[in-house]
């Protein structure tokens, strides 16, 4: 193998691309990345960027002079819009020729939801990108009403920082409790209460109909109880869809992100990491794909390693965080709803506890609440 | 090597503890990560590397030689 290309340039495509350098490979490292600039960190996106306590550069993941390190060659701004896993070429935005590969890694990431209505109007804003975060920032200055759309990880800290910024902020989503499918009814009750306890105005079991807008800008949020919450800035943060439509009619299996075996290998001479990829669990079977930070990394690694010949299953424990008002949220593992929550200590409502969610017989999840230490203790459970 | 830590950057995710629980603890308080030794041999660099690559807030540089 003497010509790698990484299509996706942010964390899973850079670990994946810093792998291959650090397990041997010395061939030809090409680097495509559809955003402006090099690569940067997302999770400050919804917090310390938004909130305007950091500038874009403290979110670079390398510098300069590491880039140069890696020694490949970097594409900035140019999109990958076609692959022909027969010839092993890539076809991609801004040229005609096609991208030759021995070896490819898919890390396109997701692309925000949207709504099927009202994104014409200005004022209205997703948030996955930098230009996203810069671009909601800069109307947050401003704004007076805020509706978030949307009470997932994303929603809540986002709503979390406008409230902190002083804004009316109003939380809207269909489910019970803001957060409730990562954590379940109980945990989520504790995460409604911070918010209600900030002076954020929660609108749960309530969907979104239409948007209100006058003279091209957003005025307001139709929803189910026949209401318009006020808005002069609306964050949709619907969840996101896999970056695969660049992967249409190429034979790749796309039922869930690009679909990988146990190795992260999707197909020959082709692996995939990070947000955009799902693979097969080597316990359960169950396909996963986990949009999680740590999870770009560590599946940038595997798949890597995969492409350089290494047989072994990825078998990550996953890890996420979330930071609202001050308190951090920690956890490890992949439960779902059908799991049961037991508090391990403490109480939630309290500044500081931990839980886990068993399934089956076995801790399939820890959870801590302000307690860092405490929950990679807990973490033991799931080896 | 010298280990350099953002500590305003740390998001006490513990996974440098994970990876060189003799270079790496956390604050009891916070989570914060500290430094149990900034000079560690060079027998130590591949779980530091592993650390820094881990870390989720990419708060963990090093500088060799």
């Amino acid at each position: 193998m003497r010509d790698v290309v990484v299509v996706g340039a942010s964390a899973a495509g850079l670990a994946a691309a810093e792998t291959l350098r650090r397990e041997g490979f010395d061939g030809r490292l090409t680097l495509i990345g559809d955003e402006p600039g090099p690569p940067y960190d997302r999770p400050p996106l919804s917090k310390q960027l938004l909130a305007g306590d950091w500038e874009p550069e403290r979110l670079r993941l390398r510098s300069d002079e590491e880039l140069a390190a890696l020694d490949a060659r970097l594409i900035h701004g140019v999109r990958a819009v076609g692959l022909e896993p027969r010839r092993r070429r890539i076809r991609l935005s801004d040229r005609d020729e096609p991208l030759g590969y021995d070896g490819l890694v898919i890390a396109t990431g997701v692309i925000a939801r949207r709504l099927p209505f009202g994104h014409e109007l200005a004022g209205v804003h997703v948030l996955r990108t930098l230009t996203d975060a810069l671009a909601l920032r800069d109307d947050l200055r401003e704004a007076r009403r805020v509706v978030v759309i949307g009470a997932g990880l994303l929603g809540a800290e986002a709503a979390a920082v406008a409230r902190t910024m002083g804004r009316d902020v109003t939380l809207v989503d269909p489910v019970a409790q803001p957060m409730h499918h990562q954590f379940g009814p109980e945990i989520g009750a504790a995460v409604a209460r911070m918010h209600l306890d900030h002076g954020v105005s929660l609108r749960m079991l309530t969907s979104v109909t239409g948007l209100a807008g006058m003279g091209g800008r957003v005025t307001g949020v139709h929803l189910t109880d026949g209401t318009t919450a006020p808005a002069d800035v609306v964050l949709v943060a619907i969840g996101a869809r896999p970056a695969t439509a660049w992967l249409d009619g190429s034979g790749l299996s796309l039922t869930d992100g690009v679909d990988c075996d146990q190795t992260c290998r999707a197909g020959e001479s082709i692996v995939a990491a990070g947000d955009v990829a799902s693979w097969l669990d080597h316990q359960t079977g169950r396909r996963l794909r986990v949009e999680h930070r740590s999870n770009a990394t560590e599946q940038g690694m595997a798949a890597a390693r995969t492409l350089l010949g290494a047989t072994l299953p990825f078998r990550p424990i996953p890890y996420f965080w979330s930071e609202q008002f001050g308190v951090r949220i920690q956890a490890y593992g992949t439960w779902t709803a059908e799991a049961r929550m037991r508090i391990a200590d403490g109480t939630p409502g309290q500044d500081r506890f931990t839980a886990t969610y068993e399934y089956d017989g076995r801790v399939v999840g820890v959870l801590g609440w302000n307690a860092p230490r405490e929950v990679r203790g807990l973490r033991k459970l799931l080896e | 090597m010298k280990i350099l830590l953002d500590e305003e950057k740390c998001v006490g995710a513990g996974q440098c503890v994970l990876a060189a629980d003799d270079v790496f603890d956390q604050r009891d308080s916070d989570g914060i990560a500290v430094l149990l030794d900034e000079n560690p041999g060079e027998e130590r660099l591949g779980a530091v590397e592993t650390a820094a690559q881990l870390c989720p807030a990419q708060a963990i540089r090093i500088e060799k030689g």
